[in-house]
């Protein structure tokens, strides 16, 4: 039995109508066509689904559509302002902080979160607010070094 | 040295836009409209026979469009082996009996995913069990049962390599030991997991395969074997890959099922593994037992050194005979060893097939021999980098009937590893460092399927505003080959970065390449684009000359969007003025130009090799056994940097996987069934795990490479288990054989160590 959901992505609001058994990540990606978000596994163990819920990142694999009812959420493709890209999308290119970039869309948006709530955060800070999003490829550090080299240049009033 | 416009700047990846804003497509995200989607019943017994399949229930289930079983394929065997087809043993579905818990028996095709899943289970498959063994040492055993009937004493493949007098130095040498070890498997564990998305035209004849593999031209010859198609009917396009390891090299079950089941149906199939699926039915790095013997003189010149190894197989080949000769071949390196025997077998047993995982049998080699290594400096009394040092192989060394190496920077990399121990000072107590040494191939030469193409090829079109064209099939799949190959071909022709465009990884466009393992992509396939490029730059010579009209004895070079007489470079005309003259000039043409590299009497193995030490520093907490990684400092001899960016990537990643691999990654088995076949298990390094890392350089230039260059994607995966574990030696006291090495074995080793000094 369907049921109503409505909620806003990327600023535009849906009405749509899905089964109670949908996740929110079946939503973005096969309703929506958002499919920047990526599914790693089905265990909630590698964060490669992370968008922002009400400015707070969650793994989208984890949340049933129906409970975002009257949400905002945050995905990949909402990241950039237009053709401008976000700081930490540019610090991910320029510090290699990606490879096969398959985990990266969930490792920016809980990076996004991350200086969102703590615009200056320490090194330590940042492995742990990372630490729920698994990488393959990159081991890690030029991801680190990319986030943290966000937070020094983001302006004043964003921190 | 040259100096380059490109080559050796840090450079942003090509992809990166699409890659940070989630435009990149994955296979994972493609859908074609009509599209069915397609589940694998996979078998629940290690080993069985199969009596009967009945489908007929899954077959009335509404949104079934389709369901296939063993009796449905040509019974053709999978395998990239075409010279070797003794060694292609994997049944695209099986027909007569399973050999590993997941070996798959049947395929649905369905309008979603849950009516596949519901249909799955309404196939009614009659096993009768059969005896299984799960262990090598067990199943070469007179009685064990037998995985494939023709293959006595399980043995499917053995490997000898052999020279100088071996025995005759053993009786010379003032020291011998011998060690016996045994190395775990490991996953893969890409993020992106195995998945295909087919697409058969009934009416032409021809099948669009888009698939998450390192080798898109080995994909399109495999499945024109096992379809009986002709290969120009098979078009295979990678998209971006999520990752590979090599465990994604050849066909896999996922798109043999998705081609059959879309030929079949009429209709396009995705099949998309499961994250269990994908630890339980892809490849996994190969498990050994490794013997180890060493000989060596007083002074610590290692005389003679043989290596025997078992090796858990699992149910089918995969690439298990290359990676049981490889390790075998890396246990001889980086050293000279004047006498050297290996004996490897490959044993099948009844789990999922173990095969090339990055390293392809070097991380086994270098665990082990490492490890004897210090153990030999230790008793002897030599300091652990004196004695790598005088036994170091140098630049033009052979290996006997094998190899010859040119560049080798292995001497410089010891130095540079000594001055940073040394700055390290004293360590706190429990703290140790310990070091390993590598070389690894540049550039794989196995031709297992039997191409007559060359190993790569390129070809670029030049258009009239200089928008430069790269064709290549090489198979971008996160270590940046795209961006590597743009700097090769924007070097060459002199223009700049934004004037490539590269198009990669489509057999429907561009011409052969084996695809990225080995790490054969930088040298051979920037070979070919530099050829390429070459090619289409000797074209515009012709036109900028007779602008320029230079003397005939004075020659023209290109950079930075200008052709130029190299003796009086203010004497320059711009490149996109050259391009508009020699479009009008030939025609109206385009410009083309074309490349190819295939190795031609460069020995068994690789063109180049690369070279390299690892230093790791650990912390051993005595109450719980569990070791924390510091630091690790790498010194990796590529020859002449690409992109240092991409190249720090490349060894913070490689250093990832393989301290996983030293520590904490494991696949166990009971019955031949994985015990932590999830994210959740399996432990994967994460952020907070990974230690400091830092990388020196060492300037060498590998003449076979593309400006010098050689591999630098897989040689640093070696190094690391065989470092930590020579750490914990140095920190604790005690000598860890047996990997992963977790804190139980190591809080074991810690209360045999404390007893036996009581």
């Amino acid at each position: 039995m369907k049921k109503e959901l409505k909620l806003t992505v990327n600023g535009e609001p849906y009405e749509l109508w899905v089964k109670p058994r949908t996740l929110l990540v079946e939503v973005l990606r096969n309703e929506l066509g958002l499919t920047g978000t990526k599914r790693g596994c089905d265990s909630s163990s590698c964060g490669a689904c992370t968008v922002l819920l009400d400015g707070k990142a969650v793994k989208s694999c984890s949340v049933l559509a129906l409970q975002t009812n009257g949400g905002d959420v945050v995905t990949i493709e909402g990241l950039a302002d237009g053709p401008n890209l976000h700081p930490l999308q540019e610090a991910f290119i320029d510090h290699w902080a990606f490879q096969c970039g398959f985990c990266t869309p969930g490792q920016l948006m809980s990076a996004k979160a991350l200086l969102d709530e703590n615009p200056n955060p320490t090194r330590e800070e940042v492995e742990m607010a990372m630490n729920g999003n698994l990488c393959r490829c990159t081991g890690y550090n030029m991801i680190v070094e990319a986030i943290l080299a966000t937070a020094q240049k983001l302006p004043e009033e964003a921190k | 040295m040259t100096e380059y416009s490109i080559i050796g700047k840090p450079t942003r990846n090509v992809d990166g836009p699409e890659k940070v804003t989630g435009r990149a497509q994955y296979t994972f995200d493609m859908t074609l409209p009509g599209m069915l989607y397609a589940k694998i019943l996979r078998s629940f017994y290690p080993h069985a026979k199969i009596l009967n399949i009945d489908t007929s229930q899954a077959e009335k289930l509404p949104g079934v469009k389709g369901v296939i079983t063993g009796k449905d394929t040509l019974g053709i065997n999978f395998g990239v082996w075409r010279r070797f087809p003794e060694l292609k043993d994997e049944q695209p579905l099986a027909i007569d009996k399973v050999r590993y818990i997941g070996d798959p028996v049947a395929a649905v095709a369905a309008t979603d995913e849950y009516i596949a899943e519901e249909a799955l289970d309404l196939i009614e498959v009659e096993y009768e069990p059969l005896p299984a063994v799960f262990d090598p040492l067990e199943a070469m055993q007179d009685d064990a049962p037998l995985v494939h009937d023709s293959v006595e004493n399980n043995i499917s493949v053995t490997r000898h390599i052999e020279w100088g007098d071996v025995d005759e130095a053993f009786k010379n040498a003032d020291y011998i030991r011998e060690d016996r070890y045994t190395v775990p498997p490991q996953s893969h564990t890409p993020l992106e997991v195995h998945n295909t998305l087919a697409s058969f035209d009934n009416s032409s004849g021809r099948l669009t395969v888009w698939t998450s593999t390192q080798t898109p031209y080995y994909v399109q010859l495999m499945l024109a074997d096992t379809l009986e198609m002709r290969e120009g009917n098979i078009r295979i396009i990678k998209p971006h890959v999520g990752g590979g390891f090599g465990g994604k090299i050849g066909i896999f079950t996922n798109d043999y099922v998705a081609a059959r089941l879309s030929m079949k149906t009429g209709r396009p199939v995705k099949l998309v593994y499961s994250r269990e699926e994908e630890f339980t039915c892809t490849w996994r790095r190969t498990p050994m037992y490794y013997n180890v013997k060493m000989g060596a003189k007083k002074d610590g010149t290692i005389v003679a050194k043989e290596v025997k190894v078992i090796t858990d197989g699992g149910a089918y080949h995969g690439l298990g005979a290359t990676t049981l000769y490889l390790t075998g071949f890396f246990s001889a390196f980086p050293y000279k060893i004047p006498n050297y025997r290996f004996d490897g077998y490959r044993v099948y047993t009844n789990k999922s097939i173990a095969a090339s995982m990055r390293g392809f049998g070097g991380p086994q080699a270098v665990f082990t021999g490492e490890q004897s290594l210090d153990m030999i400096a230790h008793d002897l009394g030599i300091d652990p980098i004196e004695i790598r040092r005088r036994n170091a192989m140098t630049p033009h060394y052979v290996v006997p009937g094998q190899a010859t190496i040119e560049s080798c920077g292995l001497l410089e990399c010891l130095d540079e590893i000594e001055k940073s121990i040394k700055k390290r000072g004293k360590l706190p107590k429990d703290r140790g460092i310990g070091i390993a040494a590598y070389g690894y191939m540049s550039g794989g030469i196995f031709n297992w399927i039997d191409t007559p193409y060359a190993f790569s090829s390129a070809m670029i079109r030049i258009s009239v505003d200089g928008m430069v064209d790269l064709y290549t099939q090489a198979a971008e799949i996160g270590q940046g080959s795209n961006t590597t190959l743009a700097m090769i071909c924007a070097e060459e022709l002199g223009v700049h970065l934004e004037d490539i465009r590269v198009h990669s990884g489509d057999t429907g466009t561009s011409s052969s390449d084996l695809g990225a393992w080995g790490s054969r992509t930088t040298l051979m396939m920037g070979n070919a684009v530099k050829m390429a490029a070459a090619d289409a730059k000797r074209q515009l010579f012709e036109f900028a000359a007779a602008r320029l009209a230079p003397n005939i004895v004075y020659n023209l070079d290109a950079r930075d969007r200008r052709i130029f007489n190299k003796i009086r470079p203010e004497r320059s005309v711009s490149y996109y003025d050259v391009v508009k003259d020699a479009i009008r000039g030939k025609e109206g043409q385009v410009i083309i130009g074309r490349g190819h590299y295939t190795p031609h009497e460069k020995g068994m193995i690789s063109p180049a090799y690369s070279f390299g030490v690892q230093s790791a520093e650990v912390e051993v907490d005595r109450e719980t056994g569990k070791a924390k990684i510091i630091k690790v400092t790498t010194v990796h001899d590529c020859g002449q940097v690409i992109n240092p960016l991409g190249l720090r990537g490349q060894l913070e990643g490689s250093i990832m996987m393989a301290a996983g691999y030293g520590f904490t990654e494991d696949m166990p088995t009971d019955e031949g069934k994985v015990l932590n076949p999830s994210l959740a298990d399996y432990k994967l390094l994460r952020y907070i795990d990974m230690p400091d890392t830092e990388v020196l350089g060492i300037n060498t230039y590998e003449p076979e490479g593309p400006f010098g260059a050689k591999e630098a994607g897989e040689g640093l995966t070696c190094p690391t288990a065989g470092a930590l574990g020579n750490a914990i030696y140095n920190a604790v006291g005690i000598r860890m054989k047996d990997a992963p090495l977790t804190p139980e074995r190591i809080l074991k080793a810690l209360k045999e160590k404390e007893k036996s000094e009581k």
